[in-house]
């Protein structure tokens, strides 16, 4: 008989293996769902995706800008008056340098209420995306770990939520409590937090059995410890893809409902105001229509594109897709010749 | 089979209990209607009269008793704005035009987007295949209100080969491709993006060594798989098209359907109207989710329903 420490019976033998697997854990570096592995790449990929690299940087200068606000536009959003009105952009025959996008029928500069609207936007944007994201993430890790019939209950809610017709109920409430940027980013989250927690829940759920986080309730991890080490790794792939593409989304929400004339209010100005401004000269300057228009497509399109290049960076199994896909296009591409 | 639509039912009845609870709530705090209807000159008693008789001065409880147990014996209430019209007439007014625009554009989109995904699909990583994905993108990324004003100032003004406002049926084509190509956008993505999955799969490669035909594996066993996701996606879309998200494109082109009703009804503090008009839009809803479900059995005989 051995000594009594490495007794070969079940019991010791598993324990040791546990230990041993939480070790090589606490030390291995480049695991597949730990966070640094996760982010380790990134930049590469960044090179290789140019669209992605393109729609970055762009919506970094945007940032910039709608940040710099005041000393980036030329005008204050709301400065001119009747003498300025209707000056052509500057390619157009009577156009000037002094309003690079011409100005609208009120004689706003065109531009500076752009960049205005952008800071207006963006704003909205981000805070929809903090706060909904939080809480619809909090409500998915409580409700996925919890399970059974709290599990139950918060979805059988968030299918409720679901089901409402979001757009209308948008409408009526942004009637009640008044166009302004606070009901706006209060309505917007309303609307927007479920996809945050039934992702993150269906993201819980699938990890809760894995092998590796029964180990560490095994070994006796905190609840917290297993949520926030073991768990929530997984869901920066896909929250901060969600994340991003929800940018998007809002951005466009509050341009409809600004076009629908349930935005904000003169003098407050966003991209959807700037746009919603020209409905009514469709026939006689398309163009107070078509550069608002073009402006938030660019907008939404960089954060499309930066959604897009964070879906494959930040995913190490969507990486090895993409490296699988080229190695066989290239062996087709050089068996077709 | 029988306990899953009931409990869908149920819980249908509950998406609608709660979004008339919502909404009821709501529209007694946007406003008083009675300064909708009766002109500025009119005196404080005749707004109390006026308020006593739509019974807008009780308490919001006793109203709201009463309202439901109207909707059970199918009495909807009476629009202000449409003086003395049912609501629910009004609502039936209104909503063929909607469900038109909805069913043409759908059409469109679902045929479209099929086609178009499958064609990228079949080829990934050459041209067509890339044009298709940066075009997505870019629809996408644009408002549909910018979508239909384009539509209209290229084809309308430019090129004049549509007419727009009330007319044959032609006039429905812009609004029905205003409201297909952001579904387009992304229907086509999610039909690529299966396609591909389900060509490198097993089971086609196991079709490919057997020597079937090509078209037969694209057409016949992995349309059916890559079909599991476009049926939800689709349903998703429609459903959101019918929840009010035609607003924009009867907006823009001036259609009388529900979405304009909606404003109007905003707009005008139509107190029962918009009930209504929440009310139908909720239980179209609930009743496609439930068709949806069921068509998703049969597409995908493994789902289990419940």
């Amino acid at each position: 008989m051995d000594t009594p420490q490495h007794a070969p019976d079940e019991f010791s033998s598993r324990a040791h293996d546990t230990e041993e697997a939480i070790h090589q854990e606490e030390s291995l570096e480049g695991r597949p769902y730990e966070v640094r592995a996760a982010t380790k790449g990134v930049f590469r990929e960044l090179l290789s995706d140019k669209a992605g690299a393109f729609g970055l940087i762009l919506l970094a200068i945007l940032v910039l800008v709608a940040i710099f606000a005041p000393w980036v536009a030329p005008y204050g959003p709301t400065e001119g008056s009747l003498s300025t009105a209707n000056i052509k952009p500057v390619w157009a025959d009577g156009g000037s340098w002094s309003h690079i996008l011409g100005t609208d029928p009120q004689g706003y500069d065109m531009l500076s209420r752009l960049i205005y609207g952008l800071r207006t936007t963006l704003l909205i944007a981000t805070a929809v995306v903090l706060i909904a994201g939080t809480f619809g993430i909090a409500v998915g890790l409580f409700s996925g770990y919890k399970g059974g019939r709290i599990d139950r209950w918060i979805m059988g809610y968030v299918d409720v939520q679901v089901a409402f017709p979001g757009l209308l109920i948008a409408m009526i409430m942004i009637a009640v409590i008044g166009g302004s940027k606070l009901s706006l980013i209060f309505v917007l989250s309303f609307n927007g937090w479920m996809v945050y927690a039934r992702m993150t829940r269906g993201v819980v759920l699938s990890v809760k059995e894995q092998p590796y986080v029964e180990a560490a309730e095994l070994v006796g991890c905190t609840p917290k410890r297993i949520m926030f080490r073991h768990i929530l790794p997984n869901l920066v792939s896909a929250i901060s893809t969600l994340a991003v593409l929800e940018f998007a989304r809002i951005i466009l929400a509050e341009a409809t409902l600004s076009f629908l004339g349930l935005g904000l209010r003169f003098p407050d100005v966003s991209l959807g105001i700037v746009a919603s401004a020209g409905r009514d000269y469709i026939f006689s300057s398309p163009r107070l229509i078509v550069i608002p228009g073009i402006a938030i497509s660019i907008l939404v399109m960089s954060v499309n594109f930066a959604a897009s290049w964070l879906r494959v960076a930040l995913d190490p199994r969507e990486r090895d897709k993409r490296f699988a896909a080229s190695a066989i296009s290239d062996k087709a591409a050089g068996a077709g010749q | 089979m029988r306990r899953y639509l009931i409990s869908r039912l149920l819980q249908g009845g509950l998406v609608v209990f709660g979004v008339t609870v919502v909404v009821f709530v709501a529209t007694r705090m946007i406003g008083d209607p009675v300064n909708f209807i009766l002109p500025l000159s009119a005196s404080l008693e005749q707004r109390e009269r006026l308020r006593a008789d739509l019974g807008f001065d009780r308490p919001i409880l006793v109203q709201f008793w009463d309202y439901i147990t109207d909707v059970f014996t199918l009495d909807f209430g009476t629009s202000t704005k449409f003086t003395n019209e049912e609501t629910i007439d009004v609502v039936f007014r209104f909503l063929p035009k909607t469900l038109q625009l909805v069913a043409a554009g759908m059409f469109v989109a679902f045929v479209v987007s099929l086609v178009l995904g499958m064609l990228s699909a079949v080829k990934p990583g050459k041209i067509t295949d890339k044009l298709l994905v940066m075009l997505s993108l870019i629809g996408l990324s644009m408002p549909q209100f910018f979508l239909a004003q384009v539509l209209i100032v290229l084809f309308s003004v430019r090129f004049g080969w549509v007419q727009i406002g009330p007319g044959p049926w032609t006039h429905m084509i812009l609004p029905a491709v205003a409201l297909a190509l952001p579904a387009i956008g992304r229907l086509a993505m999610t039909v690529r993006s299966a396609m591909i999955d389900e060509l490198n799969s097993q089971y086609v490669k196991a079709a490919k060594a057997k020597g079937m035909r090509r078209k037969r594996i694209v057409a016949v066993h992995a349309l059916r798989n890559a079909s599991i996701p476009f049926v939800t996606l689709a349903g998703w879309e429609f459903i959101r098209a019918l929840a009010g998200f035609t607003v924009v494109v009867e907006g823009v082109f001036g259609l009388n359907g529900m979405g304009s009703l909606a404003i109007l009804a905003i707009r005008e503090r139509d107190f029962f109207l918009i009930q209504t008009i929440v009310l139908v839009v909720a239980v179209m809803v609930v009743l496609i989710n439930i068709v949806i479900d069921l068509v998703y059995k049969t597409v995908d005989p493994r789902v289990k329903l419940g």
